[in-house]
């Protein structure tokens, strides 16, 4: 059955198989390499830190990844393209509906068939997309607070959580790697009672945002601790390719919802929190998570829509069938073809071409939002102490799924 | 701005021989750049007023196969301020392909071809730290050509399993 593994150790494998970028040559007299990760509860993954410090204050950070790299990129070269919408959901695998939603609104309109998906489609998508979306953003807020030392916001947004993905397991079966949105259509309908059940969830969920207002964003604390830190400056956040929370916490209302108006959007009424500086300047810690929060109330107000018209104008009906857009064979012709959609963490864009004579593309690169985001790191660490490192690395926000692919 | 309009902008500016085709058929509509220029019209591109690119969005390399003998690199450009796209495409030789760093333009390009030089093989000239990202540091050859094999073992680990799967 099993073969026994054969790793023959030498002290010097680490250095060949994840080499340093620093070398004892390269530091000054006072200078040292701290090592944190890769296995590192405030990495938040498998991510390793080659950190370069002067006593405690950091003088340069190297990240190392690549721990958690499934090929994604190779396995979709091989597979046709509703088959690869699973592996889509590994990449980010606590947004996996957004993640989902951008790779079918490709292959939909390299296709064609983008007009033909039914409204109440459109709806439901943009419906459990936004729940994920508040679910990401949980993680992220709650798992930051853990990161300075707040224990209590990330039991009750993990609470809050839960519910929702409770309710994702009953539309689709999987608690969180769904393969619920498909190309032209959805796995099935919405279960019945769905609809009120979320409207509960909702009403239950506003005054809950407003205990994680007072509890961890006005925190004295919280704000002390990630107020003026790791700033973020418009410019090279936009040349780092940052986007998501990241960027609009640097103060750009820049948010592919409103500027590409795909799917329902822009029947849809919400708002684009930024930063403002309101705590310490444009572009720290506190206003990127403080954006998150915002983000978190606008998706409600999103969702609320959303079940107004799937519940008036879009109705159940018994004859809806969600997967008869569905193409029986998904062969776009030959193309080069660029997507994006907003995910939680910012813009997930997928590079496909195609050469119009199989179901297979022939190549699809993913441009993860956590893969831009985290290269912003190094910068703005740069003169913080470690205890800040932690700090910034939270607040950018990363899923090493999708970093690695 | 319409792609041809980017076209004479960028032929009007750095000369004629530098766009070697449009591709009317790709999302956003792509020119063909001269392996040569690529910095130069990228440059251009980023501080025109009239075109801005201030964000690369995406850089993908294609490896066509050992047949055709070519790779690309595709780059995807975003202006921010006058929300307008534009895909600029550069066909290299599969033999040496090498190709000038965007480091200095895009900041996004530092871990996009070290992602590219990983997977693919491709050198870029002047990148200020081209090491391996995604892979080990030791690990043989760039797993996302087409005519890669996987090793057998690395580190004295098995890479394939010997028994059928009982499922």
């Amino acid at each position: 059955m099993s073969q026994a593994i054969e790793y023959k150790y030498r002290p010097e494998n680490l250095n060949e198989s994840a080499p340093n970028k620093y070398t004892e040559a390269d530091l000054t007299r006072e200078e040292m390499i701290i090592n944190i990760g890769p296995q590192h509860p405030s990495t938040h993954g498998v991510l390793r830190l080659e950190v370069v410090t002067d006593g405690e204050i950091v003088v340069d950070v190297v990240p190392h990844m690549g721990y958690l790299h499934r090929c994604f990129e190779k396995h979709t070269e091989s597979v046709p393209f509703n088959q690869g919408l699973p592996f889509v959901d590994r990449m980010d695998y606590v947004a996996a509906m957004n993640s989902e939603h951008a790779f079918v609104m490709g292959a939909e309109r390299m296709l064609g068939i983008e007009n033909d998906i039914p409204k109440r489609v459109e709806y439901i998508r943009v419906l459990v997309a936004e729940l994920n979306r508040i679910a990401s953003h949980f993680v992220a807020i709650g798992t930051y607070g853990l990161d300075i030392g707040a224990f209590t916001p990330f039991l009750w947004v993990m609470r809050d959580r839960e519910h929702i993905l409770r309710m994702l397991e009953w539309i689709s079966g999987a608690r969180m790697l769904y393969n619920y949105i498909w190309v032209g259509g959805l796995f099935y309908d919405l279960p019945v009672g769905f609809e009120e059940k979320c409207m509960e969830f909702i009403s239950y969920l506003k005054p809950k945002l407003k205990e994680l207002d007072d509890v961890l964003i006005n925190n004295k604390i919280f704000v002390e601790r990630t107020a003026n830190v790791g700033v973020l400056p418009r410019n090279l956040a936009i040349s780092y390719g940052a986007t998501g929370p990241v960027l609009r916490g640097s103060g750009l209302k820049y948010d592919l919802r409103r500027v590409d108006g795909y799917s329902v959007y822009p029947e849809l009424d919400f708002d684009i929190p930024v930063g403002t500086g309101a705590m310490g300047q444009v572009g720290d810690c506190w206003d990127r998570t403080f954006v998150r929060v915002q983000e978190v109330k606008e998706s409600v107000k999103i969702i609320e829509q959303s079940l107004e018209q799937l519940t008036k104008a879009h109705k159940r009906t018994k004859d809806f069938d969600p997967r008869a857009a569905v193409p029986k064979k998904i062969r776009p012709k030959a193309q080069d073809f660029y997507v994006r959609a907003e995910n939680p963490k910012g813009e997930l864009g997928f590079f496909f071409r195609t050469d119009g004579r199989s179901d297979i593309p022939v190549r699809c690169k993913a441009r993860a939002c956590s893969f831009s985001n985290l290269s912003v790191l190094a910068d703005i660490t740069r003169g913080h102490m470690i205890a800040d490192l932690v700090a910034i690395i939270g607040s950018i926000d990363i899923v090493m799924g999708e970093v690695d692919r | 701005m319409e792609i041809a309009e980017f076209k004479t902008l960028v032929q009007d500016r750095i000369g004629e021989a530098v766009v070697i085709g449009v591709d009317e058929n790709a999302t956003p509509k792509a020119l063909l750049i001269a392996p040569g220029y690529i910095k130069d019209v990228c440059l251009y591109l980023r501080d025109n007023d009239q075109s801005y690119f201030d964000m690369l969005s995406c850089l993908t390399a294609i490896d066509n196969g050992p047949e055709v003998n070519t790779m690309e690199v595709v780059y995807n450009l975003y202006s921010i301020p006058l929300e307008q796209s534009l895909m600029l495409k550069v066909t290299l030789d599969r033999e040496k392909p090498e190709i000038d760093s965007m480091t200095e333009l895009w900041k996004t390009a530092d871990w996009h071809e070290r992602e590219a030089y990983d997977l693919f093989g491709i050198q870029f000239v002047g990148h200020p730290d081209l090491r391996r990202i995604l892979m080990p540091g030791d690990w043989q050859g760039h797993p996302m050509r087409k005519d890669y094999v996987e090793p057998e073992e690395y580190r004295g680990m098995k890479t394939i399993r010997e028994e059928e799967d009982p499922s």
